[in-house]
């Protein structure tokens, strides 16, 4: 099952470095606050932070108790205290609240606030208004990059995606370019980037002034080439059910921060555990790629061998038997163990998906896919609606409906949406109008021959102006033309092949045959046209901003064929899926090359749509 | 930082300040070198944020003039001098800043923010002792800059880029309306969002809203970041003024009715909805709104009434079923479930009847019977099941109809736990034979399967069938009799 690797891929940069980093600056930041303090962490900075540093490295430093940031009046003694956020105006508000409370009790006390990855001036602004600056000392914890795993690079910003696609708000472009230059100064200099996106385009802008305004230093680059999208170039994909072992694993139980809580279901005992899922895990290394169908074979061979091994010490004697304990019976029982978890894992899934009719679901995603019985897979999500299933799931049928169709016929989408409010509630007003802006679920427009115009004009004006009417005609600008972008660029094998899941021919074997995704496939055209040559009409079918640049004479080396330059960073702005990560790796295993993923955060179709969410107060 | 043996905790706690300032400080040296051999080429990263954080606090801590000149001197004369220092990165301010002694009209603390800057620019080279430093690009323009006056003459494109880079800027020579918008332009060309709403809190300080309404129609990138923001802080009255002058009333009211959210007291919520009416929706949301109010409005009839009946324990299914929760607040779907769960029966009159909610907001017939029958399933009510699909011909013949499916119906009786008696019934009203089969299959409902088979005439799979009953039981022996019947003409 383990794939042979066809050509020699060269060997993956270390990033532990980025850890040490992160860990020295915020070992140096606490001290800028010196003596016993209180330390209260954002929530969603906790695991992040548990990745790099442990209670003991805090304590060293002086951090008495430990509070999660809750929103609620603190019941700390401590004279000093220090928070540990997002740059977030609600949690901003908030501690201007404790402040404030502190003050007007006669209270006095030390406040640092140390924002992660960086401030914002609004943030400031906040505590300038509620007249708490110069209370407040503030610093910046630039901790922008957490490897979750060898290959696996991750912003930890999940925000990033509604800020950015549906606010329309670009206050983590600078964050996208400096994380870029981060790795740049570490691991480059790069020699070519290549992207697409408008958010991309940005955030290389960003890096690029970043590099300009630091200094230049000669060294061997570890990775070559960059490639930067954003995730609206490609919504199907993430929307799509995860069948690859590691994306179902993240769609089911959601791993978080590269470590998974697997409850009783699975540990077949009374409490739950909390499992690092990363290559680090042998038994979960050989499977995390595998299409879900392939696991429990492997799984259980996997067994057979263990219980081949351990039945070895039959016929064994003393001293055979001493080297047998001290030498195998270690790892005998690590993998025994992490063999009888991942099989657990898998038989809870298993039953999860047959509770819910797997098969059909995924049946109907395939139909959208391949534009086929249209009709009948919107009655089943209908009926999905009415029955009042999982309202994420009814949403991600509805968007994949509009994305793969280029929007709803207006009578389906009236009706669809009066029964969505009906079943699951009516404030969803709200998420249907989230939706629409983004683009993910919209009503077909009477005039399409406007966007034909559009594009037109956009062609006809500079790159300026292009942007600037394209945000005034977003919501025509955001036709997916999924159809057209699958035939030409083969996206969708034809159905009536068999496709055989053993051994995978293409990336589409992550959802079993039926779909290769958009955005890698995007990656492998790009790096084996070294360009966007060629692609001309799926980029205008993309709305454009692609670029493939690059640099100049500190460059040098560009063209010398070193292991660098098989080194693919790959960059989602808006987050990624697993399955895109298992379809990247697939491809660098075809073509000799390695990918490493860095990614806003990892998505998948119900992070994605809860971000859209807008029902609770 | 060597720091773990436990002696050493008593000294250090009982003379943390001294002795830890002056370790600290070792400490950041040793680290920021360390850093810096690590990774020798990310050094002007390091550098970048040390340099800002010293600007920052210097500003930060300066608000209350005493207290600059206050932690200046004392940073001044000596760092180890007093535990009292509040900020480690002071101590590398060398040279302190020559305050005016003319008091302009700038304030202290911006003038100050500039000459600070010279200051800990110079301690970090120092302190690095590398020449390689003062090569670092953008800070050869700097100096140069900050000596022609306190009063910053940076230009908007300068500006922008000080504020990228966490520098020291000042907005306040922005003044005319043209100044303004080159300066809000920049920061949009710059594609930084932080600078841009930092632009945008300047300018709705010093501009009427009108003005900066007007001028925002046109620039959509910092409209959009002027819109989070104010969603952001809760300005909802300016955002409510800010979609009406952009003539965007769909999203004003949307935004107006999102508040409802916030509304705990259901009577007050309730008026609230009724509020919400007027407001200019799109025709099809004008409807979902009304549903709204009327749904809320009525589940709280409901909910009042039948608190009030369940207490009193006078009816038999609350004192069976005890309600689980209220139904405020909740979707129609879930309304009509548990109107059909407590409420079956009811003259449609009622507000509370299932006919009534299904009328009121015109619930499709699909939507009303896969309600209705899970309910009545539920509550294992297997005759109101049956009703539901039963129709009457003119000549008096009933006949079993659904709008769905009946593998569907199936599956909804087995997922509430119908009787075998119960779903044979159903299933074999599905009409595609092999579906029938392969339900039957599945929930075991050997008579549907046996007689399929004997109507099919397949000889084979009923033999085959045999096999997997249980031997002498019931089942069995009525697979014998049908083999055994010479009146069947099998296929095979």
């Amino acid at each position: 099952m383990a794939h042979s690797v066809r050509r020699d891929a060269p060997e993956l940069p270390d990033f532990s470095l980025l850890k040490r980093l992160a860990r020295d600056q915020l070992i140096y930041l606490l001290e800028q606050l010196p003596g016993r303090k209180d330390l209260f962490i954002e929530a969603d900075l906790m695991s992040p932070l548990d990745r790099i540093a442990n209670v003991t490295t805090l304590k060293q430093h002086d951090v008495d108790k430990l509070y999660k940031v809750e929103y609620k009046p603190i019941v700390s003694t401590s004279d000093q205290l220090c928070f540990l956020i997002r740059p977030r105006i609600k949690t901003v508000k908030w501690i201007c609240d404790v402040v404030n409370a502190d003050k007007a009790f006669g209270r006095f006390r030390r406040y640092k606030i140390i924002f992660s990855p960086q401030k914002f001036y609004a943030c400031e602004n906040l505590l300038e208004e509620q007249g708490i600056f110069g209370d407040v000392t503030t610093d910046e914890w630039s901790f922008y990059l957490l490897p979750l795993d060898d290959d696996i690079i991750s912003l930890e910003l999940p925000e990033f995606f509604r800020d950015n696609f549906l606010e329309g708000d670009q206050r983590w472009v600078r964050t996208a370019g400096s994380a870029l230059h981060l790795l740049h100064s570490v691991y480059g200099p790069f020699s070519k980037v290549y992207g697409i996106g408008r958010c991309s385009k940005m955030a290389y802008e960003s890096w690029r002034e970043q590099v300009e305004e630091g200094e230049q230093r000669a060294r061997q680059a570890e990775i070559g080439n960059v490639f930067l999208i954003d995730r609206d170039v490609d919504l199907v994909t993430p929307l799509c059910s995860q069948v690859v072992y590691e994306g179902l694993v993240d769609d089911i139980f959601r791993i978080k921060c590269g470590c998974v809580e697997f409850g009783p279901d699975v540990t077949s005992s009374d409490k739950s555990i909390k499992v690092m899922l990363n290559s680090q895990d042998k038994v979960f290394n050989e499977i995390r790629n595998e299409h879900f169908s392939q696991v429990f074979g492997f799984l259980s061979q996997k067994a057979r061998n263990l219980q081949t091994a351990y039945d070895k010490r039959s016929g064994m004697d003393i001293k055979q038997m001493k080297t047998f304990v001290s030498e195998e019976l270690k790892g005998l029982k690590q993998e025994h163990r992490l063999l009888s978890l991942h099989i657990g894992a898998s038989e809870s899934m298993m039953k999860k998906k047959t509770k819910q009719d797997f098969q059909e679901l995924l049946k109907t995603e395939h139909s959208l896919l391949e534009g086929f019985e249209i009709r009948e897979c919107i009655s089943y999500i209908e009926e999905h609606i009415n029955r009042q299933v999982s309202m994420v799931e009814s949403m991600r049928l509805l968007c994949l409906l509009s994305l793969t169709e280029n929007g709803l016929l207006p009578k389906d989408y009236r009706s669809l949406k009066a029964q969505f409010l009906q079943s699951y509630g009516i404030e969803h007003l709200l998420t249907f109008s989230n939706l629409k802006q983004l683009g993910l679920l919209v009503e077909q427009q009477p005039g399409e021959t406007l966007t034909v115009m559009e594009s037109r004009v956009g062609k006809l004006v500079n790159d300026k102006t292009a942007g600037k009417l394209t945000d005034a005609f977003s919501s025509l600008a955001k036709k997916s033309n999924f159809r057209a972008l699958g035939r030409r660029l083969n996206l969708v094998p034809k159905s009536d092949e068999e496709y055989d899941l053993r051994v995978p021919r293409d990336m589409a074997y992550i959802f079993s045959g039926a779909y290769i995704p958009l955005s890698c496939k995007l990656i492998e055209q790009v790096l084996e046209r070294d360009g966007w040559t060629g692609l001309e009409e799926v980029t205008r079918m993309l709305n454009g901003h692609e670029f493939a640049v690059t640099a100049g004479s500190n460059g040098s080396d560009a063209r010398v064929k070193t292991d660098s330059q098989r080194i693919i960073l790959v960059m989602f702005l808006g987050g990624c899926t697993f399955s895109e990560i298992s379809a990247l790796r697939f491809l660098g295993r075809e073509k000799g090359l390695k990918f490493i993923v860095v990614t806003t955060a990892i998505t998948n179709s119900a992070r994605l749509l809860e971000s859209m969410l807008d029902n609770h107060a | 930082m060597i720091r773990g043996k436990p002696d050493e905790d008593d000294y250090w706690n009982s003379s943390k300040f001294k002795a830890f300032t002056f370790d600290d400080e070792d400490d950041d040296f040793t680290r920021l070198k360390e850093s810096k051999r690590a990774v020798n080429s990310i050094r002007s990263l390091v550098e970048e944020e040390d340099e800002e954080d010293d600007v920052e606090k210097v500003s930060w801590s300066g608000e209350p003039v005493g207290s600059i000149s206050w932690s200046v001197k004392e940073t001044e004369s000596s760092i180890r001098s007093t535990g009292e220092v509040r900020d480690q990165s002071f101590p590398k301010i060398h040279t302190a800043p020559s305050l005016p002694k003319n008091s302009s009209g700038y304030s202290l603390s911006s003038l100050f923010k500039g000459k600070a800057k010279t200051g800990s620019f110079q301690s970090f080279s120092e302190s690095f002792g590398d020449p390689s430093i003062r090569n670092y690009a953008p800070e050869l323009r700097k100096p140069k800059s900050e000596y022609k006056d306190y009063v910053s003459d940076w230009t908007p494109e300068e500006t922008v880029k000080r504020m990228q880079q966490g520098k020291v800027y000042s907005l306040e020579k922005f003044h005319s309306l043209q100044d303004k918008l080159l300066l809000l332009d920049e920061a949009v060309n710059a594609h930084d969002g932080n600078v841009i709403t930092a632009v945008l809190i300047y300018l709705k300080k010093s501009l009427s809203k009108e003005i900066l309404f007007r001028e925002l129609i046109t620039r959509e990138i910092a409209l959009r970041h002027y819109i989070h923001y104010l969603k952001e802080i809760g300005e909802q009255k300016l955002l409510v003024e800010l979609f009406k002058s952009l003539d965007r009333t769909e999203d004003m009211a949307l935004m107006q009715y999102r508040d409802h959210l916030n509304i705990r007291d259901e009577n007050k919520r309730r008026d609230f909805l009724k509020n919400c009416l007027s407001l200019p929706f799109s025709p099809d949301d004008a409807t979902h709104v009304q549903d709204h109010y009327t749904l809320l409005e009525r589940q709280i009839i409901i909910e009042a009434n039948d608190k009030q009946v369940e207490s009193s324990g006078q009816a038999d299914i609350f004192k069976k079923y005890p309600r689980k929760a209220s139904i405020l607040n909740m979707p129609i779907i879930t309304t009509l479930y548990y109107s059909c769960f407590y409420h079956y029966g009811e003259s449609d009159g009622t507000f509370s009847s299932p006919a009534n909610i299904r009328k009121t907001f015109r619930i499709s017939d699909k939507q009303f019977l896969l309600t209705c029958l899970g309910a009545r399933a539920k509550l294992k009510a297997w005759f109101d099941v049956d009703a539901l699909f039963t129709t009457k011909n003119w000549l008096g013949y009933t006949k079993k109809r659904s709008p769905i499916g009946f593998h569907r119906i199936v599956d909804i009786l087995q997922k509430n736990n119908a009787p075998v008696q119960v779903l044979q019934d159903y299933v074999n009203l599905v009409e595609d034979a092999e579906q029938k089969i392969s339900l039957a299959q599945k929930y075991k409902c050997h008579d549907v399967i046996i007689n399929t088979y004997r109507d099919l005439k397949d000889r084979q799979q009923l033999i085959v069938y045999r096999g997997k009953v249980e031997r002498g039981s019931s089942e069995y022996r009525k697979i014998e009799e049908i083999l055994s019947n010479s009146q069947i003409r099998w296929k095979n």
